[in-house]
């Protein structure tokens, strides 16, 4: 069967209604919030600080840390708190997901600690959570060539591709491969790529085509967040 | 620190704060509901700058041998380094313990939630509470603010609906949680001889002592904490319970 209409009745390439806010967090270095749809992340930027233990020290350039986790009312069923297999995969595909974008040539030894907490989840929260934490390390004032911005699509096989799917579309019957992809739309360079499912070439091809759209409507938004918060500032950021 | 220990101590020899609050003024509290539809109930608590989420999850499972007719809950709460440069990841540590279980006690024992009414059917099936505090910035007293987040969260909760035995999660009926009591919790500390209210981070810092005081609707008391490395005198007790007494009745008009 052919999915003719979208269940909250978007368009295919439409993102649901999206919400950024810098400096959620007071006592963290940089943070922010994101939200897609009902899907909310929120990040904070500790460091650079000091690392420990001292062998996983970089004489060369800091080190980037995330750790992704949701909450345990934040899904449908309870989670049991703390660290699951599934959230220190994410966990490590976000921290490679942010990395292109920095450049922590200036912190030798040290290391920059993103923390990203899931406050209510409707599919699409890891890229929450790189948009969030992306956010955050700028306002963190860390040195950063451009934002990173993430988008979950969803292919349908021998159908179409669809941006930014929501938990119901996620568990669409017919099979839904759950691609999330993250972008720096400045260099087009794609730094996020995952997809389980069942898809065709010409279908990746579009779904990274699509996400490179909507990842420039995200960036508006956490431009957009960005300079609420340093408004003040002369130059573009 | 141990500067601003001093300093935190000195300027209360003329009975001054940090932020210039009164002895017993607690910092802006700021209660949203709400803050997570896929929480039964959840809020959010903001306590000056810290703020704090509370989540609650319902299921059902088996009741307690003992308590054939009882449903149950369980409070956890999770201090993330989110919230503080101080917290790290891991297990969590006897601070967010203590705070979980401190929350646990002024609920449980006031008996704040009619255990017998979340019985399904008695030895078998009973619903459970799962309450789960996230702390998102710390500036001192969690403690009160997670206890009015877990109460509010409480409040704010209604039963998922029920099929064959079976939670239907994202449907929610009207039907709250049967909370019969509204106990609150008050921590005050003492510094240099003085008894406050509402400690924020640099004053925890510099405290000698501290107790947490659950008080009911009643005025009676449910739960009590010291913390601390110095004692409390008597005096300094019947102070501190008069101070919570009086502090709770502020607090539980925000839930």
């Amino acid at each position: 069967m052919v999915y003719s209409k979208r269940f909250d009745g978007r368009k295919f390439d439409e993102l649901r209604e999206i919400e950024a806010k810098v400096g959620v967090i007071k006592s963290a270095d940089g943070s922010a919030m994101f939200r897609m749809g009902k899907t909310i992340a929120i990040a904070a930027v500790r460091g650079p600080r000091n690392l420990h233990p001292r062998f996983m020290q970089n004489p060369e350039k800091g080190i980037l840390r995330c750790n992704y986790d949701l909450m345990s009312f934040s899904v449908t069923e309870r989670k049991r708190p703390g660290p699951s297999r599934r959230s220190q995969e994410v966990s490590l595909v976000t921290e490679k997901a942010l990395l292109p974008a920095l450049n922590l040539d200036e912190f030798p030894n040290a290391v920059v600690d993103v923390f990203i907490q899931i406050t209510q989840a409707d599919a699409g929260t890891r890229c929450a959570g790189i948009n969030a934490a992306s956010l955050a390390l700028a306002d963190a004032g860390i040195i950063m060539s451009d934002l990173v911005c993430a988008v979950a699509l969803g292919i349908l096989h021998g159908d179409k591709v669809i941006v930014d799917i929501n938990k119901e579309e996620e568990d669409y019957k017919d099979g839904m491969a759950d691609t999330p992809i993250a972008i720096m739309p400045h260099s087009g360079k794609i730094t996020l790529l995952q997809m389980d499912g069942e898809a065709s070439k010409e279908e990746i091809k579009q779904a990274l085509e699509k996400a490179k759209e909507a990842c420039k409507k995200i960036r508006e938004v956490q431009v957009k967040a960005l300079k609420e918060k340093y408004g003040g500032m002369k130059n573009e950021v | 620190m141990k500067f601003d220990a001093s300093y935190i101590s000195s300027l209360l020899n003329q009975d001054h704060r940090v932020d210039m609050r009164k002895l017993d003024e607690y910092r802006k509290v700021k209660v949203e509901l709400g803050v997570s539809k896929t929480a039964e109930g959840s809020a959010k608590v903001t306590l000056g700058e810290t703020v704090v989420i509370a989540g609650v999850k319902l299921d059902v499972g088996e009741p307690f041998p003992d308590n054939p007719d009882e449903g149950s809950i369980i409070v956890s709460a999770e201090l993330s380094p989110i919230a503080s440069p101080d917290f790290e990841l891991g297990p969590p540590d006897s601070q967010s313990i203590e705070l979980a279980r401190v929350v646990d006690r002024g609920i449980r024992e006031s008996e704040a939630i009619d255990f017998k009414k979340l019985c399904i059917k008695e030895g078998e099936k009973v619903w459970i509470v799962f309450v789960d505090i996230y702390s998102l910035n710390d500036d001192g007293n969690l403690q009160d603010a997670a206890f009015l987040a877990a109460m509010a969260a409480l409040k704010n909760t209604k039963f998922p609906k029920l099929k064959d035995d079976k939670v239907v999660y994202g449907e929610l009926t009207d039907k709250k949680l049967p909370l019969v009591k509204e106990p609150i919790e008050c921590t005050l500390v003492k510094i240099n001889g003085k008894i406050l209210a509402d400690p924020n981070l640099r004053e925890e810092k510099a405290l000698s002592a501290r107790l947490t005081v659950a008080v009911t609707k009643e005025g009676n008391l449910c739960a009590l904490q010291k913390g601390g490395d110095k004692g409390l005198s008597q005096e300094d007790v019947d102070k501190m319970i008069d101070m919570a007494i009086k502090g709770t009745k502020e607090l539980r008009k925000l839930i």
